[in-house]
């Protein structure tokens, strides 16, 4: 019996290629002197390694090791985004650390390790792989959290995402098992053909909830979001980009593997329960980031009512609310990375430099900075001409072909109410007298960083089909 | 021969116990104690469907499962240390600096 072929490890060289530089990455910290910067090399060499292969593979469309893992198309697609994220999300450390002396190269290392699990659940075509792919990320992402060791902030971040990321694994956990023993498999392309009679089964049903509660965690959905603001608070900027748009956009991307096959069966009661959380979400994510002073608590909650417009896309169980979903992430992604760089950039030591306040008059000390913070304000706001307004738009569309109108009404409602904590930024930015007048010092990598992050949400704004085209092969 | 339905049973009973230690208990050590009685509970259906449905998919789970529990494990009891260090208590209600 043969257990697998070359064939699958060309299908997986993403996964492998990142897998061997993280590794040679680990060795040389261990063995080089002063290695943080050389490991941050290693790390960049690694991800432009594995970008190349996930390019290679896009045209494949196949599965690998017995159906364990995607390959090509979708897989693909995500894990050009995961590692896109992972490598600006380096370039905003760099100086960041640098600058906290807290620079040392197991931070990179444990970003390459968290992004192969993104890797593995952007392609898992079974429930194993999907919890592998949770786990593999989520522990990296529980030791980035408490990076800052002898920090009060970042030890209590680490050690409430830990216990509330385990928690929710449980749940997960034993929606695969219930899973399990209803259809006698755990892969997703066999539940599929199991689906119409186990469908009848209480338990089965049951074991989708869990399911459901165990990625609503991950995503950030209401009420499974008590960790959100607490965590991307304490953690290090640059980890709190990394954690916002690369995990999120992970567990998203596995969320719509494993419910296209509930959803494909168009089942109300999973439907309805999806669009109560989305609406939720929306809610009471924009309704707490009114009171928000912290610009890291903000789109902390700012990052609780996007997972309430994705899924809008999800509820409406249509491959237009799945595009709308893959784009939303990318535009999302884009976006959050430039906001989180730009507030890495202005951040004083121990965390301070954070409020609305010390944003104020920043349109006269440095116009170019202002006017990309606003531009990334817009787009989270859904503002044409910004990727952030067509994501909205695919988002809601999909929810109206669906039915659920009365969802859209309530996501453009609850996306006005968000306008007004985005826009008091600009506000600040734009109609305040600094009373700051400190100089400030842009590292030019992070700058650049962010000036890549605008052209990108103007792009896919002004261009959506650069996206929708490659979507085309995936759904 | 036992029937399934006790296994699932005993495994949902100690899952609903493990659930009921993380809300319960304010000790970060027993809660993370709670969490891999979860973890067990489901290994412990894992283990019984697998008999029962005749296919070796659910074994195999569990020791992926165990193979997590165990990095978790690292992981956490490392991060309640480098707590502790800093603060002197496991209490997860005295863990309240941040706040909105």
């Amino acid at each position: 019996m043969e257990f697998f072929s070359p064939s699958d490890l060309i299908g997986s060289s993403p996964i492998l290629a990142l897998s061997a530089f993280s590794l040679i990455a680990l060795l040389a910290n261990a063995l080089v002197k002063n290695s943080a910067k050389t490991v941050f090399y290693i790390s960049v060499v690694g991800i432009l390694a594995a970008i190349g292969c996930a390019m290679y593979t896009f045209s494949m469309n196949a599965t690998a090791f017995s159906d364990m893992l995607l390959v090509g198309g979708y897989a693909s697609f995500f894990a050009v985004l995961f590692l896109v994220v992972a490598l600006f999300s380096l370039c905003i450390a760099k100086p960041y650390l640098e600058r906290e002396q807290y620079h040392f190269g197991e931070y990179y290392v444990l970003i390459m390790l968290s992004t192969i699990g993104m890797l593995m659940l952007g392609a898992s075509a079974d429930l194993i792989t999907a919890f592998l792919g949770i786990e593999v990320m989520s522990v990296a992402f529980y030791v980035l959290a408490g990076y800052y060791r002898g920090k009060l902030s970042s030890n209590e971040s680490a050690l409430k995402y830990f216990l509330l990321g385990a928690f929710s694994t449980g749940f997960l956990l034993y929606g695969i098992a219930l899973i399990y023993g209803t259809t006698g498999t755990t892969n997703l392309l066999r539940i599929v053909t199991m689906y119409p009679q186990a469908f009848g089964d209480p338990v089965h049903i049951i074991g989708w909830g869990l399911i459901l509660i165990g990625f609503g965690f991950k995503v950030a959905a209401v009420p499974f979001h008590m960790w959100v603001p607490d965590v991307y608070e304490g953690a290090p900027t640059p980890v709190t980009a990394f954690m916002s748009t690369g995990g999120k956009a992970a567990a998203f991307s596995a969320f719509v593997i494993a419910f296209s096959v509930p959803m494909s069966m168009k089942d109300e009661r999973l439907m309805l329960v999806v669009a109560v959380l989305a609406a939720s979400s929306m809610l009471l994510g924009n309704w707490f980031g009114l009171s928000q002073l912290n610009l890291k608590r903000m789109l902390a909650y700012s990052s609780i009512a996007h997972a309430g417009y994705m899924l809008v896309g999800l509820a409406s169980a249509t491959s237009l609310g799945q595009q709308g979903i893959t784009f939303y992430l990318v535009s999302y992604a884009f976006t959050n990375l430039g906001a989180f760089g730009i507030i890495a950039m202005l951040e004083k030591v121990n965390g301070a430099n954070l409020s609305y306040e010390d944003y104020a008059g920043l349109a006269k000390r440095r116009p170019g900075l202002a006017a990309l913070m606003a531009m990334f304000m817009f787009s989270l706001t859904g503002i044409p001409p910004f990727a952030g307004f067509v994501g909205k738009y695919y988002l809601f569309a999909s929810a109206v072909h669906s039915n659920l109108t009365w969802l859209a009404i309530f996501g453009v409602m609850t996306s006005l109410f968000s306008t007004y904590y985005y826009l008091r930024v600009v506000v600040y930015m734009y109609f305040r007298e600094a009373t700051n007048t400190e100089e400030i010092i842009l590292p030019k990598l992070t700058f650049a960083t962010v000036i890549v992050c605008a052209v990108g949400i103007l792009l896919f704004g002004i261009f959506p089909a650069l996206i929708f085209d490659l979507m085309k092969s995936m759904f | 021969m036992i029937p399934l339905n006790h296994y699932l049973l005993l495994s949902a009973f100690l899952f609903s116990c493990g659930v009921l230690g993380v809300v319960v208990r304010r000790n970060a050590i027993v809660v993370f104690m709670s969490i891999e009685l979860m973890l067990n509970a489901v290994n412990l259906s894992l283990i019984a469907f697998s008999q029962f449905l005749g296919d070796a998919t659910g074994q195999m789970l569990v020791f992926f499962v165990m193979v997590v529990a165990a990095a978790e494990a690292a992981v956490g009891l490392a991060i309640i240390i480098s707590l502790f260090r800093n603060k002197q208590t496991v209490n997860i209600d005295e863990i309240n600096i941040l706040k909105w």
